[in-house]
């Protein structure tokens, strides 16, 4: 038993899993991390997940976005290159609008996809980081650290009361494509 | 939660018996993980050669120049741009089904967002050819960037529509791009993880190394929100800037104040219509209809008779104002648009926008499959119509009487439109291969709650008022996909 480094729950459905983390925590076990294919509402509060930081991101990109476009419409129409079209002035704010919307929204996306993908470690022909093949499909899986919680016999149960279908020790940390 | 109840009253989106996370997974992968049937080779095969089309008439195009299409002095602009529109219109259902769905949490947008928004991605590679194709020199294309003077022109000029629309479309493709891919990689990984050699490398590669675990799937959902945001005036704006190519020039009958919105709805009626078309047949041939149900028929069915009346209002409020105006030039372009030599034109797009959706308000014709598929057709042919007509009949008798004339299209121009269909369905049609048409994660995320099965178990539990659990069993009437007992025989309603 001491080989095993990681036990994993494994739940058919998204409230019995629920029901595991609350009967974890009640007995002081600790929950290394929960692999779903769908998203879990409401699992970040129970896990103590901090609320994600992404949108502060998004605003700030977007507004580099706005000023990115108006410092280069200013810089080539106003300062640059003033021309005289129909006879309207150079600084024609309201015709900068449409420009300055569109970078916001290219700049606010692009910055926070990357800080996503660049926050989770997503990027193309990363080896997956995946403890069990059938979390991203129909198996709900609750990982338990196996060295931190060295009482393999009480999980077991608990995760087996909470309606765990299947649990596994597992000696390795992920499953090896190769 | 999961464990949520949705109201009873509510039809469901998911229907069959037996429906497990894991049936839903094989159901929306069997396209992917088998051998395509004779139904998807046939139309990859037909839709190849529109795209083989495609490739001989733009290379002639560019090869020979602008000169092939049947373009005159008068009518400088035709099937090139009403292509473009055409083609970016479409586009906008998918972002419309995406974005302000999700804002809306409309929840039946999840079995259908995906194809819709690679329809958008797709139909915006189609309208994006058209603005290369048409420009007639396009190894100049670069001139629409705002370089330095030394790359050879001035600095773009930023008061300019045409330079806006620039910015808006490649705006719009990558934003859409983006939320599309990001969006695919936690279904991505599913396929990875059931596939085996080769495969598997590959889809890991594309998969990004997803796992699926709570702070991924908390940033995920974060992500989806704000691109849905972002993605929802996105989408306002880019047929906005569209319309403007015309309404902020002088010409009679583009000069008008209505294009944006009138645009716009226009974008959503066309875009759904081409989402309903591609579908119906979606449905049938990969086994979706437990996913893709006559809810969804019917609701976007509804949306199109809602825009199509959008649209006809819009129509009539042109004609109005035209009237109204007192400008003559106007009154003409107006007049001539309805009864001139384009009169067909008009009254084709009268027809197919404005009268034809309104057969929709009949629930049977609604919740038909065959009707519903013709009538997309008829508005996708209506929606084109509609930018022939705003187009060439605002062009083709201008100011001097001398050079009023007609256009008449080259077979140029006729192969690079049929072309163009045939490139969108070449890469639609590959999709359906690689990629899971549905979301599938999204799709999970109804089946405790919004399915047939769950109804059906509150019912047989007694948790529900008998009254509501009959009315809930009548509205299974229309679904074709629910074949079994659509009432329980006599179930205890004890408890309320």
């Amino acid at each position: 038993m001491s080989n095993t480094k990681y036990i994993l729950g494994h739940f058919e459905d998204p409230d019995d899993l629920m029901h595991g983390i609350d009967s974890l925590q009640k007995n002081n076990v600790s929950i290394y991390d929960v692999y779903t294919p769908m998203p879990i509402h409401g699992i970040e509060d129970k896990l103590g997940i901090k609320r994600s930081r992404l949108p502060i991101v998004a605003f700030c990109c977007g507004l580099l976005g706005t000023l990115t476009a108006f410092s280069l419409i200013y810089y080539t129409l106003v300062h640059d290159w003033p021309m005289i079209i129909g006879g309207k002035p150079a600084f024609a704010f309201p015709d900068f609008i449409p420009v300055c919307f569109e970078l916001t929204v290219l700049f606010c996306s692009y910055g926070m996809g990357i800080a996503f993908f660049y926050s989770n470690h997503l990027f193309p022909g990363r080896a997956p980081r995946v403890m069990d093949l059938r979390a991203t499909d129909d198996r709900f899986v609750l990982a338990i650290d196996a060295q931190a919680n060295p009482y393999p016999d009480k999980i077991e149960d608990l995760l087996k009361n909470a309606g765990a279908v299947e649990i596994k020790h597992n000696e390795r940390k992920y499953v090896s494509y190769e | 939660m999961s464990s949520h109840n949705e109201s009873i009253l509510r039809e469901p989106l998911i229907t069959g018996e037996n429906i497990t996370y894991a049936k839903v997974t094989n159901d929306i992968l069997v396209p992917v993980e088998n051998k395509p049937n004779k139904a998807w080779w046939i139309g990859f095969t037909v839709a190849a050669l529109g795209a083989l089309l495609w490739l001989v008439s733009v290379s002639y195009t560019f090869w020979f120049g602008i000169g092939t299409w049947g373009l005159n002095k008068t009518v400088g602009w035709a099937w090139d741009i009403t292509g473009f529109v055409w083609w970016v219109g479409i586009g906008h259902a998918g972002t419309l089904i995406s974005a302000v769905l999700l804002l809306f949490r409309q929840n039946w947008r999840n079995s259908i967002n995906r194809s819709a928004e690679a329809m958008t991605i797709f139909a915006v590679i189609c309208a994006a050819t058209y603005i290369v194709a048409h420009m007639g020199r396009p190894w100049m294309a670069y001139w629409a960037l705002p370089l330095p003077n030394q790359f050879g022109s001035l600095w773009v000029n930023f008061n300019s529509p045409l330079v806006w629309d620039v910015f808006a479309i490649s705006t719009y493709f990558s934003v859409s791009l983006l939320f599309w891919y990001t969006g695919l990689i936690p279904d991505i990984a599913t396929i990875r993880d059931r596939a085996k050699g080769l495969k598997r490398r590959i889809y890991s590669v594309l998969s990004f190394g997803w796992n699926g675990n709570v702070k991924s799937w908390q940033r995920f959902e974060a992500v989806s929100l704000i691109l849905a945001g972002v993605s929802t005036p996105l989408v306002l704006s880019v047929h906005t800037i569209v319309s403007m190519d015309f309404a902020t020039s002088v010409i009679p009958g583009w000069h008008t104040t209505i294009f944006p919105p009138y645009f716009v709805a226009g974008a959503i009626f066309s875009g759904f219509a081409m989402v309903q078309t591609l579908l119906l047949i979606a449905r049938k041939v990969l086994g979706y209809e437990n996913y893709i149900t006559m809810f969804h028929i019917e609701s976007m069915n509804k949306i199109i008779i809602l825009t199509g009346s959008i649209v006809g209002v819009a129509y009539l409020t042109e004609l109005f104002i035209a009237w109204y105006s007192g400008a003559e030039y106007e009154q003409y372009a107006f007049l001539n648009r309805v009864s001139g030599p384009y009169w067909w034109a008009y009254w084709s797009m009268m027809t197919c926008n404005v009268i034809s959706p309104q057969l929709f308000w009949f629930k049977k014709i609604r919740t038909s499959i065959a009707a519903s598929w013709i009538l997309s057709i008829v508005v996708n042919i209506g929606m084109w119509f509609e930018r022939f007509v705003i187009i060439v009949t605002s062009l083709h008798r201008d100011y001097l009487p001398s050079s009023w004339v007609m256009f008449y299209p080259s077979w140029v121009d006729v192969a690079v439109f049929i072309g163009s269909i045939g490139v969108f369905f070449t890469l639609f049609l590959l999709f359906l291969r690689v990629l899971p048409a549905i979301a599938m994660a999204e799709v999970k995320l109804l089946l405790k709650s919004s399915s047939d099965q769950a109804k059906q178990k509150l019912i047989r539990e007694g948790l529900v008022k008998r009254v509501d659990a009959e009315y809930y069993l009548g509205s299974l009437e229309k679904y074709d996909s629910v074949e079994y007992e659509k009432s329980v025989p006599q179930a205890e309603y004890v408890k309320h």
